[in-house]
């Protein structure tokens, strides 16, 4: 069958398993806007308002599914505006294809209207990309790509498209889905090491990440603790791959890392083992290097070669199937009780629980973050999805929030992208059908709010908590802490933007709470409205991020009470 | 420990490729000390020499960079006794005086001169990077006008090669 290569793009997508892609026509991809219309009965294209939000999109409807997120944008601005969405997902590690229209080869290199080398620009935030200059190549340079995006350790392709090579024509013959290319499985040997470790232990600490979280081997993680009765932490990225609800998550702690629970960073501080799982150390969870976990041996389970020893030196590094070393590792070790490592744990979560008791207390039932995630956790629709922006409610909702099943929390963990939140909501919401909570905060939703437009476009029932304190949290709570309190343009009062009429403006319902009882019936009322909600959140402007390990602090640097 | 690492890389022959690598290494603070490239005994790939002064975990993690791009077929650290040429071009002053010294040393260095003129000489030298080194050292007096080294290439004694 003869096709042009703009329809080659559509047919492929479609040949690949694509159902949903996300993007914005311009001049140098109207072609493949012209083949998404003749095919439309067999792909949905969202647009966005802006090719940033499609991005996102992707990006959260592979977040939440697995799946290999698809966006699509013209040449130049188009594709350039693409970028943090693909910066995003890189770090990540979101496997994601990015379709972008360039100018005729011709034009090539002559600083054309709209040219833009956007391979070049894309490099070094992608896993591979292309630039097609022989529609003979391109039916098979997509099925790479998604191979590619998908297989070992996941992450974005481009590719660039000139508009010639889109009007072309060549045979398409349909092909198979590509599959993964197959991780190797860990050997027996070094397996057997790991075992040994961790059966020598006395005090084992199970440390999951990204690489861990969408393997839905929460529950197995739950029996290697059992077994070995160890703890679990997370990083960031590793949320919600333990159900908050399954039988033993009291051994689960949380977030470790800079903001993360007080117990689950002290207790990998005390740790003599820990057993990372698709975690990559990253500086935000490790703090200072030198004095990160000095008391343990680090076994790191990863994909990526390249991620043994890159921060934090091991004692085992695995490399490969991340699924098959955890089952191994749990058919391996030895049951075995540690009493006093769990009565040491429990101690660490009793302070953790007194400080937050202490908190509460002096809170004069004000609307704290605390207590709208309390508000929002016991009315939670089953599947929720929460996805966030960036900043202090980004933490408050990693620290909160709970979830029921893998996959629940998309959030930009490695870029930190302001922004990022409700194209990535939309994109989960696309992807599942599934009830979606985006938590913000009134300086990362101005970053993006435009995609209100497409939420009220698509009805996507979004229900939107706006953590509104008219401040740049973060960066005041720094400011705060380490700058003496000056407040170097974070204080945004005289914006003066009302949330609720903005929100109506957009044809979205605009709600506004202030107080518990108002959160709690504005939040209960927007679940049930079907409809994409705003729910402009007034908190006190001087809320912090609690407990705080100083940017490139240690454990004995933590900050977990601030006295106004 | 420092130490020097000769790193052979085949790539893929197709434009672009040098820049993702010289990229990464950019991106992610790598110091090379030099970088060659060029054809190899298959038309379908580009082997990269490139020389690293750095400790093990720097080589290694250079090289599980360099696994990463997909454009890299194939990585290999050279054992510690390689096969190592460079070729230097180098211009240095000709005058009466220095002349036959200038000779004594092309001869003694089994180097060749290239070009002559009144006013300055050519002269091109092969060898391992240290006779490279000794070679510019004893030149220094007469005065260099101008030099360029290619870099190192490097293979692995024996019949093997990368793809054994």
């Amino acid at each position: 069958m003869k096709l042009t290569g703009a329809e080659i793009i559509v047919r492929t997508l479609i040949e690949q398993g694509v159902t949903d892609v996300f993007g914005y026509p311009g001049g140098q991809i109207i072609n493949v806007y012209d083949a998404l219309y003749k095919y439309r009965d067999e792909i949905n294209h969202v647009l966005t308002a802006h090719e940033q939000g499609a991005s996102h999109a992707a990006d959260g409807y592979s977040r939440a599914t697995g799946k290999v997120g698809v966006c699509i944008a013209t040449s130049g601005p188009g594709a350039t505006n693409l970028v943090t969405g693909i910066a995003t997902a890189m770090l990540d590690s979101i496997p994601l294809v990015a379709i972008t229209g360039n100018v005729p080869c011709s034009l090539i290199g002559k600083d054309s209207f709209q040219e833009i080398d956007i391979t070049g620009v894309t490099m070094p935030i992608t896993k591979h990309n292309y630039f097609v200059s022989d529609v003979n190549e391109l039916a098979d340079i997509i099925r790479e790509a998604f191979q590619i995006a998908k297989s070992g350790r996941p992450g974005p392709v481009l590719i660039d498209v000139p508009k010639d090579v889109q009007i072309a024509t060549c045979e398409y013959e349909q092909k198979p889905v590509v599959e993964k290319i197959p991780l190797p499985k860990a050997n027996d040997e070094i397996i057997a090491r790991a075992v040994e470790l961790i059966n020598s232990s006395s005090r084992p600490y199970i440390y999951i990440g990204g690489g861990a979280a969408g393997l839905g081997l929460g529950k197995d993680i739950l029996s290697l603790a059992e077994k070995i009765d160890g703890c679990i932490g997370c990083s960031f990225m590793g949320l919600s791959a333990i159900p908050n609800d399954a039988i033993g998550a009291e051994r689960f702690l949380g977030m470790q890392g800079m903001h993360g629970h007080y117990a689950s960073s002290m207790s990998q501080n005390e740790a003599d083992v820990i057993l990372g799982i698709g975690v990559r150390f990253s500086d935000r969870a490790t703090g200072n290097l030198k004095k990160f976990a000095k008391n343990s041996k680090i076994i790191q389970i990863d994909p990526d070669q390249s991620e043994i020893n890159k921060n934090v030196p091991v004692e085992i590094g695995i490399v490969g199937d991340v699924y098959d070393a955890v089952m191994q590792i749990l058919n391996g070790c030895e049951k075995k009780e540690r009493p006093e490592w769990r009565a040491r744990v429990e101690e660490l979560k009793t302070q953790e629980q007194n400080f937050e008791k202490e908190f509460e207390e002096k809170s004069n039932g004000r609307l704290t973050p605390k207590k709208v995630f309390d508000i929002i956790n016991a009315n939670k629709p089953s599947a929720m999805i929460t996805a966030t922006d960036v900043g202090q409610h980004q933490m408050w909702a990693a620290q909160y929030s709970t979830f029921d099943r893998p996959r629940r929390f998309v959030s930009s963990g490695g870029l930190g992208t302001m922004g990022f939140g409700l194209g990535a909501a939309i994109g989960s919401y696309v992807a599942t059908g599934d009830a979606t909570l985006l938590v913000t905060g009134d300086g990362s939703f101005g970053m993006n709010l435009n995609e209100l437009a497409t939420a009220v476009a698509y009805n996507i029932p979004v229900v939107i908590v706006l953590f509104n304190n008219s401040v740049l949290g973060m960066v005041r709570q720094w400011q705060t802490l380490f700058f003496g309190k000056r407040y170097s343009n974070t204080v945004l009062t005289d914006r003066r933007t009302d949330f609720v009429k903005l929100a109506e403006a957009f044809g979205a319902v605009g709600l506004r709470a202030t107080t518990p009882n108002e959160f709690e019936s504005a939040y209960k009322r927007a679940i049930t409205l079907n409809r994409p909600v705003v729910i402009d959140t007034v908190i006190d402007k001087d809320e912090f991020v609690l407990p705080m390990l100083p940017p490139g602090g240690a454990i004995d640097d933590i900050i977990v009470k601030v006295e106004k | 420990m420092m130490k020097r690492y000769i790193i052979a890389v085949y790539v893929e022959n197709k434009s672009g490729v040098l820049t993702r690598v010289t990229s990464m290494f950019t991106r992610r603070g790598f110091n090379i000390d030099t970088l060659t490239v060029g054809a190899t005994e298959r038309d379908e790939y580009s082997r990269i020499t490139v020389t690293l002064d750095g400790d093990e975990n720097t080589c290694v993690q250079l090289v599980n960079q360099l696994k990463k791009l997909y454009v890299v077929k194939r990585v290999e650290v050279l054992d510690s006794d390689p096969i190592k040429r460079e070729l230097m071009l180098l211009k240095v002053k000709n005058d009466a005086k220095n002349r036959s010294d200038i000779m004594t040393a092309v001869d003694v260095f089994r180097a060749n001169v290239i070009d002559y003129s009144t006013d300055g000489m050519c002269i091109e030298v092969t060898g391992n990077p240290s006779k490279i080194d000794a070679f510019i050292k004893l030149m220094q007096p007469f005065g260099i006008i101008e030099m360029c080294r290619t870099g190192v290439v490097a293979l692995e004694r024996g019949a093997s090669t990368l793809f054994d």
